[in-house]
């Protein structure tokens, strides 16, 4: 595995390039194809609303393979991701129009460890709201 | 209904092998929109020391999922799958999983407990390869919304 970046060449407090990702049903059918997750509260408003759901939210796991391509297009090596883990802390609510929703997602990084080893730390916000929480992934550098 | 707390410590059997795919990969970029090419050229995945194309750090949910399906969509356990929402998940990582892995899953039950109104359901799934190769450990949490008797 080979990332690009040099774990000697990063700090704690270095800001990774942010990125934006919009949302869109299409989005959401797209990804209950491709991960074979079909909870209806994915792309049904009437049933998303009979649990107490504002509208359709997108599946948590869409928004957790958004927010770390904050550190594979940074790393360069998708496969130098040694850990990752979040909390789904809010809904991301993808209403039925041309809009969706926009996920906005920021990175830190948060430690640098033995072997090359470093956390990042993301953030991932959508209409002004965190929707995730202790966002971590600790990455092998070159 | 309240979740079934006498599923927690249970194992269950691996589950059949997944064969893992350059195609399956690729639709799962695309579906995520993630145009690394990483994920879809063996020569880009290989530049980079892999075996073959890579698949993006959130794959292995594919194969998990197959291995906590038998837990949510047991009907013993009471839970109602639209009311289900993910709460944590997280990936420890032995090595990238590549096109051509044959990877099996062994799910458990680590807890089971309320919150809230909600029940809070704990599991865990351990991919290997065929040959018992360690490649990921997966846990997560689901949130069964307003089940819980103490809500």
């Amino acid at each position: 595995m080979t990332a690009h970046i040099k774990a000697g060449d990063v700090a704690v407090g270095d800001v990774l390039p942010p990125k934006s990702f919009p949302l869109t049903r299409l989005s959401l059918v797209r990804y209950a194809g491709a991960s074979g997750d079909f909870n209806v509260i994915h792309w049904n408003e009437r049933t998303a609303r009979s649990v107490g759901l504002p509208d359709v939210i997108a599946h948590g796991m869409l928004t957790m393979a958004e927010a770390v391509r904050v550190v594979t297009d940074w790393a360069g090596d998708p496969g130098a991701v040694v850990e990752y883990g979040v909390r789904f802390t809010r809904p991301v609510v993808v209403p039925d129009d041309d809009q969706g929703a926009t996920v906005e997602v920021t990175g830190t990084v948060a430690e640098v460890l033995d072997e090359g080893l470093v956390r990042v730390d993301l953030t991932a916000t959508s209409a002004g709201e965190k929707v995730l929480g202790q966002a971590r992934a600790v990455v092998r550098l070159a | 209904m309240p979740l079934d707390p006498s599923f927690v410590g249970r194992t269950y059997e691996p589950t059949e092998p997944y064969l893992v795919t350059r195609e399956k990969i690729r639709e799962f970029a695309d579906a995520v929109g993630d145009e690394n090419p990483a994920y879809r050229s063996v020569d880009a995945a290989r530049d980079l020391g892999h075996a073959d194309v890579v698949a993006p750090p959130t794959f292995a949910i594919v194969v998990t999922s197959r291995a906590s399906a038998q837990v949510m969509f047991d009907p013993a356990l009471g839970l109602d799958y639209s009311r289900v929402v993910h709460g944590e998940q997280s990936f420890a990582y032995a090595r990238p999983i590549v096109a051509g892995d044959r990877l099996v899953v062994v799910g458990s039950v680590e807890n089971i407990r309320s919150a809230a109104g909600n029940d809070l359901l704990s599991l865990r799934q351990d991919v290997t390869t065929v040959d018992g190769e360690p490649v990921c450990t997966a846990r997560s949490t689901v949130v069964s919304r307003g089940t819980s008797a103490e809500g």
